[in-house]
């Protein structure tokens, strides 16, 4: 058994391990951080297949900037986990049943005759020298430009909303400009009315 | 128009150029800094330190227990009891200062008639264990007796300013 | 020294080797690292001590040399407290988190030609990776510690590290686009020719970007508002004492070196020395080792952070916001453009 393969089972297992935690965990600060976890022991898998790229990217993406807003917002909220729990039971039939017809769904388009190494074969390994980051983006501008120009379209777009929807009316400051202040005279400010102290009788 | 070459100002952080200026020119000033144990600053004459009580050269206490700085403390530092001695004089059985109340305002030594409570220029001093800082009429002598000198130098250089 | 290292260790089994050899790079790395930040903390006082007109600190030791080791030893022997009702397990294990990204990060810094522990192709993206989980030490650090003014600390200073990081990577983006690769060895040497062929002038908004969002992703002052004292005592460390805290320092240190580091690697033509193409003076100082003038381009970014905290009052944390998304990033995007043009015009002595 070579140490990559070692390290792969290694990694593998703490994945998995990583993954049950982020739904069986009862605090969800610790679901989202077993969450991180899970991205970088991906990320590290990723590594031995000798996608650096990809693995970099997904660490720095997700786990340096989506899990750090995720996390920020689990840490903010207040949970009660009684509410939570409430109807555990009644649902738990149903549950049951989704969870088993995705696995069944999983396991037929995933296994082994649609994705056997006889069907599609193990990719070769390169070199040192072999740069899987210029390989990703020749493959990007070249073969897949107009998939990836519409995806970088749509996300613009989806953050422009996002922007828009945060996007509040400037709150109208009315200060008096100084040199309006200075020149006030009194004559503009004060009126002397003359009146009778007492209501004359009419 | 100035809104441009503002903006272009904020650009090219001019300001914070010029700040760096500032500080990089101290970076090589002469330093300030006074090593206190080796080095001192110099003290004044008025200095305000540890009190003393002082005698006549003929060896009685100068205090006559008028009590005039017990009221004059702003602090309650002082504490003074009096009594007749054999010969007939008004002298204190007890003067207490609490330096941990005092404020070392001076008040004592300006109201003093005859010159009797002073501060002097002793300002490292320290007490090891609760009340070493109060200060009997026996240990405030002692002082008085020990510095004698350097007071009576202190008073006679500040005198013309009295 | 490698091969010599290996030939002494050849009666043990292969990979055993390989492990031992990468071991004592690692700590031919991380110990002087370590030293290095013990001296910076040093040089960090004396500098604002010069510039306020003091001495600062100089009792132990000549000059106060061992200050830092008489710091250290006291941090040692102090008390670790655990907060009441903290989480012991994410309490302890935040500064952890902090200190391992800011080595792990120098594991494809090259000090020299060929002088690199993993000269990895994708090497600045590995090092965008490994700085942006540092994040996590504070964050966990000040939910951990169960304390307002941590947990608003490291709120700060999450925000704003995730706010600068993508002004910072848009300008790692401008120096790779320069230098044609992501390997930090083949950009320093895509830098050579002379000072004017290194990138700092191509890329200046860029370089000044780069280091300025430095200083704010590694909580220095003027961005330090994660450890304002004056409003929220120290943030995200407030509840650590003793070894803990020093971790916390090491990692703040550590990454600050690094960020310098980085700048010089980049922008300043990292090992190349500055006398290069200048007739006279390139032979005159041409017995100078590379990593000499590494360290001391280094030295100078972060004498620049010492320099910068004696200088500028605290921003404030809208302003921070600000200037990072609403002013480095616009002009970050309009100078990549600016470079792209360049590398495909080949212009000037940097792109031909």
């Amino acid at each position: 058994m070579g140490i990559d393969v070692i390290i792969f089972y290694f990694f593998a297992a703490v994945l998995v391990f990583a993954a049950g935690m982020v739904v069986t965990v009862r605090n969800p600060v610790f679901a989202a951080l077993f969450l991180v976890l899970a991205f970088f022991t991906s990320a590290a898998i990723w590594m031995l297949l000798e996608a650096e790229f990809l693995a970099l990217t997904l660490i720095l993406v997700y786990v340096g900037a989506v899990m750090v807003l995720f996390l920020f917002v689990v840490m903010m909220l207040d949970i009660n986990l009684a509410v939570l729990k409430e109807g555990f039971a009644r649902y738990l039939p149903a549950g049951i049943v989704v969870a088993l017809l995705l696995i069944a769904q999983l396991a037929v388009i995933v296994g082994p005759e649609q994705f056997g190494l006889d069907k599609i074969a193990s990719p070769a390994m390169h070199g040192t020298e072999y740069s899987n980051t210029k390989e990703l983006g020749r493959v990007l501008y070249t073969e897949y430009l107009y998939p990836f120009e519409i995806a970088s379209a749509i996300l613009l777009v989806a953050i422009i909303a996002a922007i828009a929807l945060t996007l509040r009316k400037r709150r109208v400051r009315d200060l008096m400009p100084p040199e309006k202040q200075v020149a006030v005279q009194r004559k503009d400010r004060v009126r002397l009315v003359k009146m009778e102290s007492e209501k004359k009788k009419a | 128009m100035k809104v441009i070459t503002d903006y272009l100002k904020s650009l090219i952080l001019i300001e914070l150029f010029k700040g760096m200026a500032l500080t990089g020119k101290y970076l090589f000033k002469k330093k300030i800094t006074v090593q206190y144990p080796e080095e001192k600053t110099p003290l004044s004459p008025r200095f305000r330190g540890l009190h003393a009580l002082r005698r006549y050269p003929n060896g009685e206490e100068r205090c006559i227990a008028c009590k005039l700085c017990e009221a004059v403390c702003p602090a309650l530092a002082i504490t003074i009891e009096s009594e007749q001695r054999a010969d007939g004089s008004r002298r204190t059985k007890r003067y207490d200062i609490d330096l941990t109340k005092c404020i070392f305002c001076g008040f004592c030594e300006e109201s003093c008639p005859v010159d009797s409570i002073v501060e002097t220029h002793i300002f490292e001093y320290h007490g090891e264990e609760r009340g070493d800082l109060y200060m009997t009429k026996e240990k405030l002598l002692a002082i008085g007796d020990k510095y004698e000198k350097e007071i009576a130098a202190n008073r006679a250089a500040d005198a013309r300013y009295r | 020294m490698v091969e010599l290292l290996e030939q002494s260790l050849s009666w043990l089994p292969g990979n055993a080797v390989i492990l031992t050899v990468i071991i004592v790079k690692i700590l031919v790395i991380v110990l002087p690292l370590m030293g290095a930040v013990a001296y910076l903390t040093l040089a960090e006082r004396k500098v604002i001590g010069y510039i306020q007109v003091r001495i600062g600190p100089n009792r132990v030791g000549p000059r106060g040399l061992l200050q830092p080791i008489a710091d250290a030893v006291k941090l040692l022997m102090k008390e670790t407290i655990l907060p009441s009702n903290a989480n012991r397990f994410l309490f302890l294990l935040g500064p952890v988190l902090a200190l391992a990204p800011a080595l792990a990060a120098w594991a494809v810094i090259p000090f020299d030609e060929g002088w690199v522990l993993a000269d990895v192709n994708a090497g600045l993206l590995y090092i965008l990776a490994m700085t942006s989980m540092g994040v996590y030490g504070v964050i966990i650090a000040g939910w951990a510690s169960n304390s307002k003014y941590a947990f608003l600390g490291a709120l700060r200073s999450a925000a704003q590290i995730v706010s600068y990081e993508i002004a910072m990577g848009f300008a790692i983006v401008g120096v790779l686009l320069a230098g044609g690769s992501l390997n930090i060895g083949e950009i320093v040497t895509a830098q050579q020719g002379s000072f004017i062929h290194w990138f700092w002038l191509p890329l200046l908004p860029l370089f000044f970007i780069y280091f300025i969002s430095g200083v704010a992703e590694t909580n220095r002052a003027p961005f330090d508002v994660a450890e304002g004292e004056s409003e929220i005592v120290a943030g995200f460390h407030v509840e650590y004492s003793a070894m803990t805290f020093s971790v916390f320092f090491l990692a703040e240190y550590a990454n600050m070196i690094l960020v310098a580091m980085l700048a010089a690697l980049m922008f300043l033509g990292g090992w190349l020395s500055p006398f290069e193409g200048i007739p006279g003076l390139e032979t005159l100082f041409s017995w100078v080792p590379g990593i000499v003038w590494l360290l001391a381009k280094c030295a100078f970014f972060c004498f620049l952070y010492l320099w910068f905290r004696a200088t500028f009052p605290r921003y404030r944390y809208d302003q921070i916001m600000r200037l990072g998304w609403k002013v480095f990033i616009p002009i970050t995007i309009v100078w990549l453009m600016v470079v792209g043009g360049l590398v495909v015009a080949e212009a000037g002595p940097w792109f031909d």
